[in-house]
């Protein structure tokens, strides 16, 4: 008896083992493809960094960078998919559609798309981080720290993830000063240093004291450097770029969700998924805070991260209302995904209207 | 809102520090036109000059080096478009394109390895007087030099045309080869110098974008500012003082638009966008009407091959 049940232990360990050792073995290729150069230091550079750590854990992987979102994604996709990689993240907005389109393609080969919405084949996910948490902290610092009372926003394109940034942004800054207006700025591009250097230096002109930005270079903080204002570096700790400008930046740390999803692949568990992470889940990272911001708001701020992370306290809580004074949020509620996802709206306190 | 003199005086600061590299680019392209020779290759010399100031400075630490290596560099580029053109007889609008294309490539390869890299302070001039004068100051003083000579740049050319002899030679070129030819004029020679110069003068505007402008390497980072520059040479019909005032038009259209954002009034940006190209097929379209005014200011054999030497 004794030795039957010691032979079918083995067995099943050598089962066991061998399973792992092809789960192993089988050579999982991840690809990623960018909007940008991988050294832009904002967005594609933090995907990048994403994409190390999925090699640094086994896999190999490929990237294509400075694709365009047009036609020529969908012909990177069908490549990259034919290459024999099994798993492709997308990691920009515009590649929502010729994502979907080579997935129906390709069934075998799993896509996550980043920021999108659409999962129209059930071999593709999305994922996003909710930047608007640290925004929210952001808004706070620039709120309690700003002396002209006005502070400027470069922005991207008016998309519900811009939209939804500049309403945390503002309403965190009203809580802790109401008398402050943002000014926005719409450059109409992610990335051209020019373009966004002239939009932060028509801010600062008219008496912004601090720049936020929703674009993905380091030139605006560079600008402010210059013009001895205050600024927050995005997606990436920008503090090298202007030591004394930068507050502090938000992180976008894609690392981790990475390597599981890999992993997933690799383990044959991997699902059709939405993730939409936060604070709480390490997507969105806080860079350590400047010695500028005096001890008290640092402590502050600090408080407001954890219970932003344990979901304490949410960034859109009631009562919010919309620029004509219309109840977007009841007191005492807060927004709900869908609200969020589709946030098209400002809020009161944000001048001007978002262009069409 | 009230707006203030000194805020005027910003905004004029900032339309005038995006007008550089365009006055710089023209006024090159401006004197390679005069001779006869048409070089679209604006933008192409304006990126090389660009990532080669910004490589430059940051292997050799050294801004002087940079500077005159960004100019050198559009030299070299440009040496090529002159031998292709004036050597080997090849169409000047085919090579011109061709060498934007090349630039654009060859730029970004070559960059590569300097993307993401902060860049260094670029000295200012005269910076203790900033807040001496209301208005004025801002515009006058703190500076790069690139910025000052920049704007003496329009003046200089404008004087060189008319004034003096090797001018003089350069507009006949451009006007008639054939008898600057006959007059023992080497038109061979004076186009080639021309077309070195416009090279040299767009790799020094590139150099003013990637090391003083925003002080980083990105890839295309001239962002058609070549182009402009190109349409700005015929708006000014040829004439380097109204380049200036060309290169403040179309230079401060981002500018008063994103001011104008911040105000809270709202312009389509597609159509600021068009808007300095609109103006030049309008300025085209009005002098092409009177057969005088072209005469006097379009250099007549522009663009035109020159078979015969002596």
């Amino acid at each position: 008896m004794h030795k039957i049940f010691t032979r079918s232990l083995v067995s099943s360990l050598v089962f066991l083992f061998t399973l792992t050792v092809s789960a192993v073995a089988k050579d999982v290729k991840a690809a990623f493809v960018y909007i940008g150069p991988t050294g832009d230091h904002g967005w594609t550079y933090q995907h990048d960094v994403g994409r190390k750590a999925v090699e640094a854990a086994g896999y190999e992987t490929t990237y294509v960078e400075g694709v365009p979102e047009s036609a020529d994604a969908e012909r990177v996709l069908r490549q990259l998919a034919n290459s024999g990689h099994d798993v492709i993240f997308t990691t920009s907005f515009g590649y929502m559609n010729p994502t979907n389109k080579v997935a129906k393609e390709f069934p075998n080969v799993k896509f996550e798309h980043a920021t999108g919405y659409k999962r129209e084949h059930p071999n593709v996910s999305t994922y996003a981080a909710r930047f608007y948490e640290g925004r929210a902290i952001l808004g706070t610092i620039a709120g309690s720290m700003t002396k002209s009372n006005v502070i400027g926003y470069v922005a991207s394109f008016p998309i519900p993830e811009v939209i939804r940034g500049i309403n945390s942004f503002t309403l965190a800054a009203q809580k802790v000063n109401p008398n402050i207006k943002t000014k926005i700025v719409w450059a109409f591009t992610w990335y051209d240093p020019g373009k966004e250097s002239e939009a932060a230096k028509a801010l600062i002109d008219q008496g912004a004291d601090i720049i936020a930005q929703h674009t993905d270079s380091t030139a605006i903080v560079q600008i402010a450097e210059k013009a001895g204002v205050y600024a927050f570096g995005q997606a990436s700790d920008m503090d090298k770029f202007a030591p004394k400008a930068v507050l502090t930046s938000v992180e976008n740390n894609w690392g981790p969700y990475y390597v599981e999803r890999v992993k997933a692949v690799a383990n044959g568990t991997w699902s059709q998924k939405d993730t939409w992470h936060g604070i709480g889940d390490g997507m969105v990272v806080i860079s350590d805070l400047d010695s500028a911001i005096p001890s008290d708001l640092q402590k502050k701020v600090k408080k407001l991260q954890s219970d932003l992370a344990s979901g304490k306290v949410h960034a859109f809580t009631g009562p919010i209302y919309d620029q004509k004074g219309n109840m977007m949020v009841a007191e005492g509620k807060t927004a709900d995904d869908g609200m969020l996802a589709g946030m098209m709206t400002y809020v009161k306190g944000v001048e001007g209207d978002i262009p069409k | 809102m009230i707006i203030d003199i000194n805020f005027v005086g910003l905004i004029i600061t900032s339309i005038m520090a995006s007008a550089v590299p365009l006055i710089l680019a023209s006024c090159g392209e401006l004197i390679t036109e005069r001779s006869g020779v048409l070089n679209l290759g604006v933008e192409g010399m304006m990126i090389i000059g660009a990532i080669s100031g910004f490589a430059l400075m940051t292997v050799t630490g050294s801004l002087f080096i940079a500077v005159f290596g960004a100019m050198l560099a559009g030299v070299l580029i440009s040496t090529i478009f002159a031998f292709l053109t004036q050597t080997l007889i090849t169409n000047h609008v085919a090579t011109g394109l061709a060498l934007t294309i090349f630039g654009i490539g060859i730029s970004a390869m070559i960059g590569k390895n300097f993307v993401g890299i902060p860049g260094k302070e670029f000295p200012v001039l005269f910076n203790s007087l900033k807040d001496t004068i209301p208005f004025l100051s801002p515009i006058l003083f703190g500076h790069s030099i690139v910025f000052y000579f920049a704007f003496a740049l329009p003046f200089f050319t404008n004087y060189f045309l008319k004034k003096t002899k090797i001018g003089l030679i350069v507009r006949a070129v451009g006007d008639s080869p054939e008898s600057a030819s006959n007059q023992g004029i080497n038109v061979r020679l004076v186009r080639y110098a021309c077309i070195l110069y416009g090279g040299a003068m767009c790799g020094l505007a590139g150099a003013y974008l990637s090391m003083i402008y925003t002080p980083q390497w990105i890839e295309n980072m001239t962002g058609g500012r070549g182009w402009i520059a190109l349409a700005l040479v015929v708006f000014s019909t040829w004439n380097p003082i109204k380049i200036l005032i060309g290169a403040m038009i179309f230079g401060g259209l981002t500018i008063i638009q994103f001011h104008m954002q911040a105000m809270g009034v709202r312009i389509p940006v597609q159509f600021l966008t068009a808007l300095p190209y609109i103006v030049t097929i309008v300025v085209l379209v009005v002098i092409s009407r009177d057969s005088r005014k072209i005469r006097l200011s379009t250099p007549s054999s522009l663009g035109k091959s020159f078979y015969k030497d002596n």
